[in-house]
This record gives structure tokens, sequence and C-alpha cells, in this order.
């Protein structure tokens, strides 16, 4: 990203809200900001709202009421073909296996900016190449989807994303099902496209990962409510109790040159 | 020889795919009661082409009027069915999709079955069975589609029932036909045969099956994309339900077509995509082509079997079946399944 300005909101919130048809309400008055470069995580339990949060951000649900903005822009009023080379969507791994060759896949993230009776160019595969090299799977490049671990998938479909060259990544839930390694390999990619200026939202299931990596955190509660604010301040003792109904411990853990923040759960809260 | 690392076919099996047809077609042509020499078939096509005549009068008008109708109708149908079979394996992602998958076939027999019945000429046969088979897939569409959820697995479902349905329509046509001539016409109909080939039913049916095959042809890189769930394809920024409505508009204009021409042939739609994924992998930018010259081949071969093996014509997709069970069966076992 070029001289862009950094404290410019590129994604923004407003008033979110949402039920399906006949439930209860879900999210409730979500207001949130995420600048060029930070990261975003949206913690909860199961049933929450995480994945219907990331799905109303983008548009493919509708907010009841509120709305989502793009760089100012509301995104539910903006073409498709715009709206996606601007903002690139990384899904869960398991639900998004294909028989294309991983290069093949991640060519496909270009289609916002292919026409329907065109195919795609040099300069997109290019683009498909360089994105793979600097995610260091290069060597995926001519494997079938199908036919690849479970971490290497994960990182084909960041790679996707990425080769729509985006302002705004989303991941839902990118480190589940991974091990260890490919969780770090996983975080790691998207702090360092962090660092280079994406803006990122992601789900996860661990509040250790929100500490570790996301500037702020979105907590979500089962009962529509929601806590938002810098990690440090809203990633707590207190609020993962309330929000998980675990009390935990939250501790620093001196490695070679830094600290990691980590998240023990210990007992349950009757 | 594999495919380019983007999807594309390497040049070499370009040539192949684009010489393969005409060779079997010209092959073709000379083969029948009557035997006539590949170089006889040329002279007759080149001097016909511009405006003259060569050989005699009976071997120009045996390659003209009785076989050359009856290639074109095969390629037309082999091409089509095999285009429509891979566009619906991957709309649905499923490797089991054929061109019927929607009821339009059995809609479209129903209307040929029906058209006999009332004692139409060829021509409104055909037209009904065009008729018919949009009949039975609107009715799928309406059936299966309006509320936001379920989306494509409800429209499979419906067109289920809807082929069930039209084919207990079928039935009840051929129970009340008059067993001396409709019965026997009814069935022999929707056994398929190519052998009601001829300009003017290929004038009718021919240019809806071209538009949708070059349709498919221009639109294939985008294609790659009908195989993925609904969040992924929404976020590629592409018109996803648009990519699918035309994609479902255009597969069963080109099956209801086949079908109001030659009466049901199976395993074309099934076979001929699933072979060309074998040899090319998934992308569309390959398959695409591939089926339609692979299509028109297999179809010219055994439409070629059917009329020759015996005195008699045998059905079409009898042989299609005898062919196409085992050798499907061979590739599934070969390949270990497949991935759509």
């Amino acid at each position: 990203m070029t001289a862009k300005d950094r404290s410019a909101a590129i994604l923004r919130i407003e008033n979110g809200s949402f039920a399906y048809k006949g439930g209860p309400q879900i999210l409730k008055d979500i207001n949130v900001e995420v600048r060029a470069g930070e990261i975003l995580a949206v913690l909860g339990p199961n049933g929450a709202g995480k994945t219907t949060l990331l799905r109303c951000m983008m548009d493919m649900l509708h907010w009841e009421t509120g709305r989502s903005l793009l760089d100012g822009e509301d995104i539910r009023t903006m073409p498709a073909n715009t709206l996606w080379r601007r903002m690139a969507y990384v899904p869960q791994a398991r639900s998004a296996a294909t028989s294309y060759t991983a290069f093949q896949t991640v060519l496909l993230g270009r289609s916002a900016r292919i026409g329907a009776f065109s195919s795609p160019k040099d300069e997109d595969m290019e683009v498909a190449e360089r994105v793979m090299k600097r995610l260091g799977i290069w060597e995926l490049a001519d494997k079938p989807c199908h036919a690849i671990s479970g971490g290497e998938l994960q990182m084909v479909l960041i790679a996707r994303a990425m080769a729509a060259e985006p302002e705004l990544l989303v991941l839902d839930e990118p480190e589940s099902n991974l091990d260890f390694r490919n969780q770090l390999v996983v975080l790691d990619a998207m702090t360092s496209l962090a660092e280079e200026g994406v803006a990122c939202v992601f789900n996860t299931h661990y509040p250790a990962h929100a500490l570790q990596r996301a500037d702020r955190s979105l907590l979500l509660t089962k009962g529509g409510m929601n806590i938002y604010g810098p990690t440090k301040f809203v990633v707590s003792e207190d609020d993962i109790r309330s929000i998980f109904g675990v009390n935990a411990i939250i501790g620093d853990f001196d490695a070679v040159g830094s600290t990691v923040q980590s998240v023990v759960p210990v007992s349950i809260v009757d | 020889m594999k495919s380019g690392r983007d999807g594309r076919l390497p040049l070499g099996w370009k040539l192949i795919l684009i010489v393969l047809p005409f060779i079997a077609a010209t092959i073709a042509l000379g083969i029948g009661r009557m035997s006539i020499s590949s170089g006889e078939v040329l002279d007759v096509l080149a001097a016909r082409l511009s405006g003259g005549h060569a050989g005699s009068m009976l071997v120009e008008k045996t390659v003209m009027n009785l076989r050359l109708p009856r290639i074109l109708l095969a390629i037309l149908v082999g091409a089509g069915l095999s285009v429509s079979g891979c566009a619906f394996q991957s709309l649905f992602a499923n490797p089991l999709a054929t061109p019927d998958t929607l009821g339009v076939a059995s809609g479209a027999s129903f209307g040929a079955a029906l058209g006999i019945l009332l004692g139409f000429d060829l021509i409104g046969i055909q037209i009904s069975a065009l008729v018919m088979g949009g009949v039975a897939v609107t009715l799928t569409w309406l059936a299966g589609s309006g509320r936001d959820r379920g989306g494509l697995s409800y429209i499979v479902l419906s067109g289920i029932m809807m082929g069930s349905l039209f084919s207990a329509l079928v039935s009840l046509v051929k129970y009340v036909a008059d067993e001396e001539s409709q019965l026997p016409a009814i069935t022999y109909w929707l056994m398929g045969g190519l052998d009601k080939a001829n300009y003017k039913t290929l004038a009718l049916g021919a240019p809806v099956i071209i538009a949708g095959v070059l349709l498919f042809m221009l639109i294939r890189w985008r294609m790659n994309l009908l195989p993925l769930s609904d969040d992924e394809a929404k976020a590629s920024g592409v018109d996803i339900r648009l990519l699918r409505g035309v994609t479902v508009v255009a597969a069963t204009a080109i099956t209801a077509s086949c079908v109001s021409m030659c009466g049901q042939v199976g395993w074309v739609g099934l076979l001929i995509p699933h072979m060309c994924r074998m040899l090319f992998g998934n992308n569309h930018l390959a398959i695409v082509p591939a089926s339609v010259s692979l299509g028109a081949v297999f179809m010219i071969i055994v439409d070629t079997m059917a009329r020759s093996i015996s005195a008699a014509e045998i059905p079409v997709s009898i042989l299609t079946a005898i062919i196409g069970a085992p050798v499907f069966i061979y590739l599934m076992r070969r390949s270990g399944g497949w991935r759509i």
C-alpha cells in the first residue's frame, strides 16, 4: 500500500443489528472500526454469531439496521466487482476443497478483474505467482487442492484472497482445525500482510490468538451483547469469564527476545 | 501431454481436438451399405461447397442427403449433451449430474410422445418436445427456488420429482396410445435414434445447440466458479446468480433441442465430461472445448455403428449404454472416483 492515510478507517460497521427470521436478536448495536494495517479479532462462544457477523459485514446477509462502510462507502450499494477488488474473503478450509490445482485456485481470486468472456492474462498469472511466492507456497502450484494438507489449503485460500489485491481481508476461523505449527504459519501470514498495510478481520475460537495478534477485539455473547475495544482491555480474565463462562488466567511467557501472552482455561463457571 | 499451469489446453491437444471430429466425420461419411472412399467423400464435399458436382449422382445423394445431415446431427448432439453434462456436474458440484438432472429430457420425451399420440408430423413432434422440455424445467425452477434458503439442493430434488412426474406422463401417453401404430412409434422414438435427421429438423434444432455451445465456450473460464460454495462464489465479485441462471438456461435449451431431434440419448453427458476431466483436470478452460470435440467424435462413432453393424438400425441409446457403462466403471476404478 502506498501513501495511504493510515489513520482513516478502511472498514466501519455502524449500529449493526441482525436477527434470523423469527429468531432472537443475534447481533445488536455493533460498532467497529478497522484501519489500514490493523487486525480485528472477533471472539465468542459457539452460536454467538461470529460467522453471522462476518456475513452481515460483507453483505452476504443483510443488516436489519445499521450498515458497513468500506472506506466511507456503503458496502450494500457498491457494485460487486468493485467491492470484491477491495475486500477479500477467506472461507474455512474444510468447506472449500476444490479439485483445481493450487495455482488455478489462486487465479480464481482475480475473477472480479477478468471479464465474463475472458480468461486470465499474463498480468493475472504474475500476480498469482507473486502472491504464492510471498506466502511461501509456490511449490504447491501444480498440486490439486484436494491432495494437499489442511494447513496448505488454508494458505492457498489466503493466497486466492490476496490475488484480488484487497485493502481488507476477512478470514473465517483461519486457524481452526490446524495443527500447532500450521496455526502459526497462518497467523504469521495474516500478521505480515497487516504489516504491509492490509486491514484484517478474523474470527477465532482462541482468545490467546486475539491477544497475540489483534489490535482490537470484538467479543460477542450468546444474548446478543458485545464488548469492543483495544484487545489488551477487552480480552481480560473478567470478560472471558462473563462471555465464555470459563475461569481463565492470562499470563506472560518469556520467549527468546519477546514476551508472549497466553490464556489458560482453568475451570467452568457454575 | 498435460494442461498448462493455468489450466488451458496445450497447443498439441488443441490441434488434435480440432482435427479429430473432421477426420471422424469424413470416415463416417464413407461407411454404410454403399462404401465410399474418403477421397471420394472429400471430392463431393469440395464440389458441393463450390457449387459444382463430383462423382456419380448416387454417391452425391448418399453423402449429401442421407449421411451428412445425420453426421451433422451426431456432432451437434454429442457436443451439446457433453458440454451440458459438464456444466451441470460443475453447477451442482456433483459428478453424477447429467443433462437430465432438472427433468428437461423427461419433459421433452413427454412432449414428443404426446406429439406422436396427437398425430403431429416430425416438425410438430420436435416443437412439442421443445415446449414440454421448457415447461418441465420451468416447473422445476418454480418448485425449487423462491425461498432464500436451500438453494441448489432444492432445485436438484424438485428436478428429480419433475423427472419422475413426466416419466409417469409418458407412461400414461403410451397406455392410451394405439398399440398397433402409435405405441411402437413412441417406444422407438424414446429409445433415441439419429435416423430422423434431415435438413429441416436440423434447421429448427441446430441454432439453439450451436448458440448454447458457443456461449459455454465463451464463458468457460468463468465456469470455474460454478462448483464453489455460495459465499465463496459471491466473494469472487462475479454475479453468481446470473452465471448459474445462464448455465441452467443454456444447458437445458441444448438438452431439449437434442431430445427433440433424436430422442433420449443417455450416457454421453456423463461419460465424455468425465473422460475429459481424467485427461485434462477440472479446469473448464480445457474440459469445455475437450467435451465439445470428444462428444462429437464419440457420437459420430456410436451412430455410425448404430446404422452399419446390422441391416436393421440399432437404437443409439442402447449402444451408448452398452459402451458407456463398462467404460465408465473402468474409468471410475482407475481414477478412484472423482471430485468436482
